[in-house]
């Protein structure tokens, strides 16, 4: 399959681009990494008529440190944090996902931002950074607003993006340095979307205690207050099967074998952040 | 042996350009007023077409089978009794049988454009209920394909030696088994440029095949042209597996396209055509029961195999070669005294079944070693004793077995101990004891299975499908500076032909192989063959090569002697020269001699010169049997289904050893496909007959990451009917490795009571399996 004919817009500022967004006369589509929206090009999965493309844009790609967090552009390469050229504020956690993202191929060329705009359920990047508790940065015509990562993703392949609104960045809370995470998935072989993903992330001193259950059918699944959920002295006995199941069962993720992976994954990724 | 010679770990000679991306492949080639083609594919299983409507402005760039007159369709008929015949038009008449059948053809300067033309074509059609379970299919309330037939079968064997014999012994263990539809997945999908010759009145197709000759006969039929107006040319091949061997209804089309227009026409398959409606094959179906003493030891066999056969029968394998073949390859290499099978070849509306490296041993293997060990697991005592008490043993060789196959040479139960002892079967057992600190249950697995290969006329003029193989040929020609060429109609796709063909010519007439040039892949200048399958080119090609290349040295030494003045009697070939007692003379001499300076020659010099075409086949051709015991540890994760394979070992006897470096690439490479079918592919259907997996993130095939390397140990029992004891081995890494490693998983399993039995073993089987058990002991 070859993609349908369609234009090609490569702006070097944010504005043109949003501008470009906004047009209402033509179909456009944002590509940045594009390692999930050339395949659907290809299989004409969408057919655009423009295809406007933000990596020339300095400004995605900056990464800004502040004392309580650090803002990662949404151009930003899955490798790039692979390889440390972002500052760690999260004990190694966004160095450890990125570096198991598909393969090494795809993590040169596809971003953060991508990923999470793309809101395939499967992806690593929804997932983590829910725990992390990160915020989406958007920017429009008007104005810039964040929007905690919860509530960005509205479902499969789904956001909260407006017409012409562009996410030009990722902020994350720095951890503390007492904080533990672990972060756990399951793929049919190495490089494949995720089948389950477990992430847990404790730290204390900020007073958190989160736990997903990604690479569900929609939304990761969040129990942002997890003490109950991993229960007393986080052994992979104390886990309330019964809540992970119920949350899941919420989520419309009902299929017991498929209930029984997640958990698995939650459970290994609770015992990786204490240690073992 | 020489440097060079049979036997010599030598580098591949096509891997200079291959490596280099300098191999030029069907997508490589440009031609002057090249044109795309674009299918317009039935996205139903199962209709009946009532239009197909081309808006007026692509008129001229549509084609329908109404405008393919005198176009006869695909028809692969076998001689076994009571076989239905299909035709299968090259677009669609009157009914869609599958999703992705061809229904038009568009055509437009660059492929995309010629898909936005197929978008605007639009299908009117009837829905009929798809046939998609071939079990169902058999029911007499199914749906039919063909309409005239009555029932949904192309073929229906059986025979029965002796079953009543067994049907009393004490162990019985019955299973239904199966195996997944697959994708076979060369690198290279399929592909063609056709073009018209308006001087020589010839049609060129160059195709991304395997056997030429074949897809020329094939085609001419199909287009009415005499033969020798189409030339078929198989440029650098990505791989082939069974798919390249297939005359394409895309090919017909491309080929009548290209008479009419005037330019060349060229259609290369993506990936999605390719999964969902070319590369089809493997799905079987097993209702089998093993019989046995208390000891362990087989009495019998009693099979139900049904294989789904997809909607038509392909050229020139036909639809019924796989299922006939499970019948009389089931035994497999073991020597037991009752014997019944029933086989169904059934058809379904699914792309047509074809034959995959393999083709139905890695079916047969599955269901009988699976078989083997349930009755080991019955008995109480190690699987390898159960296959001990009944491989075919070395003093029984050469050995007829139950369905009349003939076990030409080898010691089977020496690759089982040598497997046994290399995977550390009592290791494992105390291994398994102590149990795994990371909670994963770990088993041993065992499959042996045997290979026919180059099987010749006396085998496959019994299945009397459209081609039955005979002589092979091969032309050697010396050229005048003493180089050599070699012609041969089979087809090099990752075998390695171009380099041990030349070892093969080099061991007799001892011509450096950097001078020896293999010619393959056109119709027009090689000899007819019918080409690369069945694991036959080194024995068959070889054979060829090697008796040309002995009559070369016949000659060269007559015209040596002379030279040399001396008789020749007294002059012997090696190392690329006629060797006389008091001196010696190049090849390249003699070539000069015989080219350019023939007053030089003796009078009764042979006139065909130094070039001949000699055809071989083996003392018998009821084919070489090679053959291998596989041993696989693995790794189960029983709460999340994964499967980690910890070791592999393989012990393959494949007669003398051509180039043992190839042999060895040839079982990795059939290992990795292997572990595809034990672990990850599968092409699912849902009951509309609509395919469910389109790319490669549906549908997977196995990494690096998933295929560790196997410990391959070599014996080589030499073949007593080939040329220098070859024995054909391009399949077997493919066979063993789902059953091995479905055995291994189910001693793994064994303490939860869970049975592993059909593949892929996914993640999900094995967590079903195991809550069936769970079930079942509550």
């Amino acid at each position: 399959m070859k993609p349908v004919r369609f234009d090609y817009a490569r702006p070097a500022d944010l504005a043109a681009a949003i501008a470009l967004g906004r047009r209402d006369d033509v179909v456009v589509k944002v590509i940045a990494g594009g390692q999930s929206l050339g395949p659907m090009l290809n299989l004409r999965l969408i057919q655009p008529d423009l295809l406007v493309d933000i990596t020339a844009i300095a400004e995605l790609k900056r990464v800004e440190e502040a004392a309580d967090s650090i803002t990662i552009g949404s151009c930003v390469t899955h490798a790039d944090i692979e390889d440390g050229h972002v500052p760690d504020v999260t004990c190694g956690a966004l160095r450890a996902v990125a570096s198991g993202i598909a393969y090494r191929a795809v993590r040169n060329r596809g971003t953060i931002g991508g990923s999470l705009v793309h809101a395939d359920p499967s992806a690593d990047w929804i997932s983590a950074l829910t725990a992390l508790g990160a915020s989406v940065i958007i920017h429009g015509a008007q104005q810039e607003r964040r929007v905690p990562i919860e509530g960005f993703m509205a479902g499969v392949f789904e956001t909260d993006l407006a017409s012409g609104e562009l996410v030009s960045g990722i902020q994350i809370p720095r951890l503390s340095s007492a904080a533990r995470w672990g972060y756990y998935k399951t793929c049919r072989k190495t490089g494949e979307f995720a089948h389950a993903i477990g992430v847990y992330l404790e730290d204390p001193e900020r007073s958190v205690c989160r736990a997903v259950i990604g690479a569900t059918g929609g939304k990761p699944i969040v129990f942002a207050d997890a003490n109950a959920l991993v229960g007393a002295g986080r052994s992979p006995g104390a886990l309330d099967v019964k809540l992970a199941r119920d949350g899941m069962t919420a989520h419309g993720l009902t299929d017991p074998i498929d209930q029984q992976i997640h958990l698995a994954a939650l459970r290994r990724a609770i015992a990786r952040a204490n240690g073992s | 042996m020489t440097e060079q010679g049979i036997g010599a770990r030598l580098l591949r000679k096509e891997d200079d350009r291959l490596l280099r991306g300098r191999g030029q492949f069907v997508a490589d080639l440009r031609f002057a007023g090249l044109k795309d083609v674009a299918f317009v594919r039935s996205p139903l299983a199962h209709a009946r077409i009532r239009g197909i409507v081309v808006p007026l402005t692509h008129k001229d760039a549509v084609f329908t089978a109404g405008d393919m007159k005198g176009v006869k369709p695909i028809r692969a008929v076998s001689g076994l009794r009571g076989f239905k015949a299909s035709d299968q038009p090259s677009l669609a008449t009157e009914k869609v049988r599958f999703v992705g059948e061809l229904v038009a053809m568009c055509i437009a300067p660059t492929r995309a454009e010629a898909e936005d033309i197929a978008s605007t074509v639009t299908l009117d059609l009837d829905e009929l209920p798809a046939v998609y379970d071939m079990l169902a299919a058999r029911n007499s309330t199914s749906a039919l394909l063909h309409d005239d037939w009555g029932d949904n079968v192309f073929l229906e064997t059986f025979v029965d030696t002796n079953i009543d014999k067994a049907l009393d012994a004490p162990i019985k263990v019955t299973r239904e088994i199966s195996t997944a539809r697959q994708c076979m997945a060369p690198l290279e999908g399929r592909g063609a440029v056709a073009i018209w010759d308006k001087r020589l009145e010839q049609l060129t197709l160059h195709s991304a095949c395997q056997m030429p000759h074949i897809v020329r006969t094939g085609l001419a039929g199909c287009l009415g042209l005499d033969e020798g107006q189409v030339r078929v040319i198989a440029p650098d091949v990505g791989g082939g597996f069974g798919y390249k061997a297939i005359l394409l209804a895309e090919e017909v089309c491309l080929g009548w396209l290209a008479m009419q227009c005037g330019h060349p026409v060229r259609w290369i398959e993506d990936r999605r055509e390719h999964l969902t409606a070319g590369a089809n094959c493997r799905e079987h179906h097993y209702r089998i029961t093993g019989y046995a003493d208390r000891d362990g030891r087989l009495l019998g066999i009693d099979c139900e195999a049904t294989v789904d056969s997809g909607a038509y029968s392909s050229y020139p394998f036909s639809a019924c070669l796989e299922a006939a073949q499970v019948a009389s390859i089931l035994p497999g290499p073991y020597d037991f005294p009752a014997y019944r099978c029933r086989t169904y070849s059934i058809a379904t509306n699914k792309c047509p079944i074809l034959p995959y490296r393999g083709v139905a041993r890695t079916g047969v293997c599955f269901a009988l070693e699976l078989v083997l060990d349930a009755i080991a697991r019955e008995v109480g005592i190690e699987p390898h004793e159960v296959r001990a008490k009944i491989l075919v043993k070395p003093e029984q060789m050469p050995f007829d077995n139950i369905t009349k196959k003939h076990f030409d040479s080898g010691d089977y139960p020496e690759s089982l101990r040598r497997a046994v002892g290399s995977i550390d079967i009592p290791a494992v057992r105390v291994r398994q004891k102590n149990g795994e600190t990371d909670g994963r249950l770990i088993g041993v697995g065992l499959a042996t299975y045997c290979e026919q290969a180059a099987h010749g006329t006396s085998v496959y003029y019994g299945w009397g499908i459209p081609m039955v193989p005979g002589f092979e040929q091969a032309t050697a020609r010396l050229t005048p500076d003493g180089g050599l060429e070699l012609r041969v109609g089979v087809h090099s796709h990752g075998q390695g032909l171009e380099t041990t063909l030349a070892q093969v010519a080099h061991e007799i007439l001892g011509i450096d192989v950097s001078k020896i040039k293999v010619v393959h892949g056109d119709t027009a200048m090689t000899p007819y063959s019918t080409g690369t399958w069945g694991s036959r080119c080194m024995v068959m090609a070889g054979g060829a090569v090697s008796a040309a290349c002995k009559e070369i040295a016949k000659r060269a030494a007559k015209i040596g002697a002379q030279l040399l003045q001396t008789d020749v009697s007294r002059v012997t070939v090696r190392g690329g020269e006629v060797v006389g007692s008091q001196g010696s003379i190049t090849l390249g001499e003699i070539a000069r001699t015989w080219y350019l300076k023939p007053q030089n020659l003796p009078s009764d010099v042979d006139p065909g010169g130094l070039e001949a075409t000699i055809g071989y086949k083996p003392v018998r051709d009821t084919g070489t049997f090679s053959y291998a015991t596989h041993a696989a540890l693995v790794a189960v994760d029983p709460e999340i289904g994964d499967i980690e394979i910890l070791d592999y070992v393989i012990v393959e006897d494949g007669g003398k050893l051509v180039n043992p470096m190839i042999v060895d690439g040839q079982i990795y490479g059939g290992f990795a496909q292997g572990v595809g079918t034990a672990l990850y592919e599968e092409m699912p259907f849902n009951s509309a007959g609509q395919p469910l997996a389109s790319t490669f993130a549906d549908y997977l095939l196995p990494g690096p990451t998933e295929v560790p390397a196997p410990r391959v140990d070599h014996m080589e029992t030499l073949a007593p009917y080939t040329e220098f004891g070859v024995k054909g081995i391009g399949e077997g890494g493919a066979i063993a490795p789902p059953a091995a490693i479905a055995n291994a998983v189910n001693d793994a399993l064994r303490p939860l009571g869970a049975e592993l039995l059909n593949s892929p073993i996914t993640p999900r089987r094995v967590l079903e399996a195991i809550a069936r058990a769970g079930r079942s002991a509550t």
